[in-house]
């Protein structure tokens, strides 16, 4: 099989692993002449992106999609008539290089099918970060899959080699994943994303002291969730992050609607991908992590425990408390205005920076980057006041509402 | 002409040390941004063409912040024309009122700051959708790209490429100008047309089958793509070509993956919950441990990393009870390993007993917890939670046999004695329990979380003098014997 038929096959089987992030590592770069490759702290550089709004920024790719595991929810599962390939390691290395010389990439996420035994499949992916770092000197990004039973002296070289780890949680609820993926343990997920933390800790301890650190994975660690594929509701779905982000310090946990996939198994919904519903979650992971807001508060007890599709988590939660609206943003605290809608974490801090000098008016919005609609019935400008009926009316929620929909794409 | 008409003419587009020395020493001459025409050297010729009339230098400098160069040496390489004019204005106004550029709301500040940010995306794209095409092959080859870039990026972009690709020579062909890198230095020439630069590539069918592989159809979000991806890059993009057939496909591919008959699952193995398992005549703690990774008795599992059981040897003569793991030990999957074991460590060794013969517990063997944000918030366990996990407390101490239970504060006493027990009145002295020797004291975490230096130390000494006590006990015994 040629490398462009295994490309097809291994990329396609990787795409369902939604993170594509090349941001959030240490910076380097190759102006020593002796290596290739960059990156920058902060932001990654996508460098395209695919008609399904993705970015593109690596080469994302698996192994091998031959898979000793049977879940239900994977392309890749044994049970699975997909054609089946496996990229030699240094197959793996060159394309990485090709594509990087050629600008098309930031670096690798290598991710494997599990072979013979974790360690095996373990060490075949660290194996091509090694040549790519200890051979070539590549110096992009490289983002590794951890197999979680894995022993740890691989661990400790993937963390090594690589800027980010992850292991995915698959689902939400410990008892849907024994249900779909029986070989999995959640436990043992759990676990490892625990010993990762003790290393990412150690890693970050000793660079506040004098002694060198062993490098481990500076870009952190991250997993993903499927959404859709059991009957999990959003409130457990976000007290899970919740609970992962407290305990395993992770940067980022990824949302993917199942979607269904080539030779589907019969056990799973075969319906479009519920893509606003992960949309929908991703906001609400957003007012948790830089808004301030917890579970409880965006998904409140009562109900189905589910987000509202047609308007924004923040929207709906503003909307349940008006008795705390309207708010004054030329006097209000900065936690007040985080919870304004339409309001972004960048415009509070122009605001704030904004009316030292002088108060902001409805004009301003629009130069702060704020949807006017959406904000006005909950703000005190200094010529703007919504009328007291607005906000006790029932019919604001309609207002929010999309109009109806045009079908097709609008291409 | 008015006599008070100034026009300055700048060497090229970019040219920010020209904009900046002309536009200090017409702020200097108190030249109003009204009487300034701005023009740049082989741009079109004004009709009437005026000499550069640069007022002499004045007496004194005045000083303008950081921001505001930093702000003017994005937006100068703008391609709107008015960019020398509006930076001008803003800096005269700027000199009366300092505060200014914190107001995003005013609209030259909101008209400059947007400029910057157009040029600082553009970049950001550059830095994207470069695509270098190889001329020549192997050790003699040669990377070229050609690009469009939007505004004057590419004296601004060109540093990134060469701290990246260090060891190839390249270079990128732009229609206003380019830029090349031997490996040692970046050089810029006059712009070329498209045809000097290199039509295709060996590796770009490759990368167009990539794109397609790991394009998924069914969810499909093409506004979403060409949000972040405008189509006016599209025509120096390799696979962009795949965009159009790949968007018609989309939902062929996605209702022919939902229209077909789906495989029938592999029956899934029973994985078995396992409720706590009866009580062995013998269990040992290596045994107890195993049952106890998959105890469910009380929901405190569920968010939890792992059951941290006891820990120490089989023979030791004093059991330890803590009240439950803690962040640290919930990661590890140790006892005491977190800031509260390190000062139990420490008032052992005090005390005068060897941590190696002690066993280790806690009350509760999960860690119980809110996660607030990077970390997670300690909870008390309940009543309902420490009956619950009881039983493998009793199963350690009928496996260890210890002369003496040590339990730390009251969760654990509670658990340890059966009932809710002060600590305060009954510290300091033996309790017989059962046939069994307990010593009530405070948990370490307690003196951790003192606040004065003071109480701190006389609370540490009286955590070690309760110790001391089941030291003295252990002496005791031991000459005994």
């Amino acid at each position: 099989m040629d490398v462009q038929r295994k490309l097809a096959i291994l990329a396609d089987a990787a795409k369902y692993d939604a993170s594509c992030a090349s941001s959030g590592t240490e910076q380097r770069d190759s102006r020593d002449g002796k290596g290739l490759g960059s990156t920058a702290p902060g932001m990654g550089i996508c460098h395209s992106y695919a008609p399904d709004g993705r970015c593109i920024s690596l080469l994302k790719v698996l192994l091998t999609n031959a898979c000793n595991y049977d879940c239900l929810y994977c392309v890749n599962r044994a049970s699975s008539n997909v054609p089946r390939a496996r990229f030699t390691i240094d197959e793996v290395v060159k394309l990485t290089l090709d594509f990087y010389r050629r600008n098309y990439i930031e670096g690798l996420f290598l991710s494997s099918g599990i072979i013979r035994s974790a360690d095996y499949t373990m060490e075949q992916v660290v194996s091509v970060a090694r040549k790519l770092r200890e051979e070539h000197h590549f110096r992009g990004y490289i983002h590794l899959k951890t197999i979680p039973e894995a022993d740890d002296a691989l661990i400790a070289e993937a963390g090594k080699y690589a800027d980010r780890l992850s292991i995915n949680i698959e689902m939400p609820e410990e008892n849907s994943l024994a249900r779909l993926a029986p070989e999995k343990d959640a436990r043992a997920i759990r676990r490892t994303m625990g010993r990762l933390r003790l290393k990412l800790d150690e890693a970050q301890e000793k660079a506040a002291t004098k002694t060198k650190p062993p490098r481990f994975a500076p870009a952190g660690q991250s997993t993903q969730m499927i959404v859709g594929a059991d009957s999990a509701n959003d409130r457990t779905i976000l007290a899970t992050s919740a609970n992962l982000y407290g305990a395993y310090r992770l940067k980022r946990v990824y949302y993917s609607a199942f979607s269904p996939i080539p030779d589907a198994s019969r056990a799973l919904p075969l319906i479009a991908p519920p893509l606003v519903r992960e949309h929908r979650l991703y906001q609400a992971d957003w007012l948790m992590r830089f808004y301030g807001f917890d579970v409880g508060e965006i998904v409140e007890g009562h109900g189905s425990g589910m987000l509202p599709l047609d308007i924004d988590p923040k929207l709906a939660w503003a909307l349940r408390h008006r008795d705390r609206f309207p708010l004054d943003v030329n006097r209000a605290s900065r936690e007040e205005l985080l919870r304004v809608p339409g309001f972004g974490r960048k415009a509070i801090e122009r605001i704030i920076a904004t009316r030292r000098v002088s108060s902001i008016r409805i004009a301003d919005l629009t130069r702060l980057h704020i949807p006017r609609n959406k904000a006005l019935p909950f703000i005190v400008l200094s010529d703007h006041r919504p009328s007291a009926r607005l906000l006790d009316e029932a019919g604001l929620v309609e207002r929010f509402k999309p109009k109806a929909t045009q079908l097709g794409f609008g291409f | 002409m008015h006599t008070n008409m100034h026009t300055i003419t700048l060497d090229s587009e970019t040219d920010f040390d020209g904009w900046r020395k002309a536009a200090r020493r017409l702020a200097q001459n108190e030249v109003k941004p009204a009487d300034v025409t701005w023009t740049v050297r082989g741009g079109e010729p004004e009709l009437f063409a005026a000499e550069d009339n640069l007022p002499e230098a004045a007496e004194g400098t005045f000083n303008v912040s950081a921001k505001f160069v930093e702000l003017a040496k994005a937006a100068i390489l703008h391609r709107n024309p008015e960019r020398f004019a509006l930076l001008y204005r803003l800096l005269w106004r700027l000199r009366s009122h300092h505060g200014l550029l914190n107001a995003a709301t005013d609209p030259d500040v909101a008209a400059v700051s947007a400029m910057a940010r157009a040029v600082h995306r553009d970049e950001h794209k550059m830095h994207a959708f470069v695509r270098f095409r190889e001329v020549g092959r192997e050790q003699k080859s040669y990377f070229v790209a050609w690009f469009e870039p939007e505004h004057h990026i590419v004296e601004l972009a060109a540093p990134f490429f060469a701290s990246r690709f260090a060891d190839m020579p390249w270079s990128i062909l732009t229609p206003d100008v380019c830029a090349h890198w031997d490996g040692h230095e970046i050089t810029i020439t006059p712009g070329v047309a498209k045809s000097e630069a290199p039509g295709e590539d060996r590796l770009e069918e490759t990368w167009r089958r990539y794109y397609a592989s790991i394009f998924n159809p069914a969810r499909l979000k093409v506004k979403a793509m060409q949000t972040e991806m405008p189509r006016k890059y599209w025509r120096n993009l390799p696979e962009a070509s795949m965009i159009k057939p790949l968007i018609e496909s989309a939902e062929r591919s996605t209702s022919a993956m939902i229209a077909n008959e789906a495989t029938e699952p592999h029956k899934p193995q029973k994985r078995q919950d396992t409720p706590m398992a009866p009580k062995q005549a013998h269990d040992t703690i290596a045994a107890l441990r195993e049952q106890a990774a998959d105890c469910r008795a009380c929901p405190l599992w569920k968010n939890a990393t792992q059951t941290v059981f006891g820990e120490g040897p089989q023979t030791a003569s004093i059991m330890m009870v803590g009240e439950q793991p803690g962040d640290k030990e919930d990661i590890a999957g140790h006892p005491f390993v977190g800031p509260a074991g390190q000062m139990l460590d420490r008032a052992l060794e005090e005390a005068g007993i060897d941590r190696r013969k002690v066993y280790v517990t806690n009350a509760v063997k999960h860690f119980k917890f809110v996660p607030r944000g990077k970390v997670r918030l300690h909870q008390k366990p309940s009543t309902p939670e420490i009956r619950a996990c009881r039983p493998w407390y009793e199963r350690e101490l009928a496996a260890i046999e210890p002369e003496l239970v040590v339990a730390l504060g009251a969760t654990a006493a509670q658990s340890v004695l059966g009932k809710v027990t002060p600590i305060n009145r009954n510290r300091g002295r033996l309790i017989d329990h059962d046939g069994t020797k307990v010593l009530v004291t405070v948990h370490p975490s307690y003196l951790l979380r003192l606040p004065d230096a003071d109480a701190k130390a006389r609370e540490y000494r009286h955590f070690v003098d309760d110790l001391k006590i089941a030291a003295a006990l252990l002496g005791q015994s031991a000459n005994a014997a």
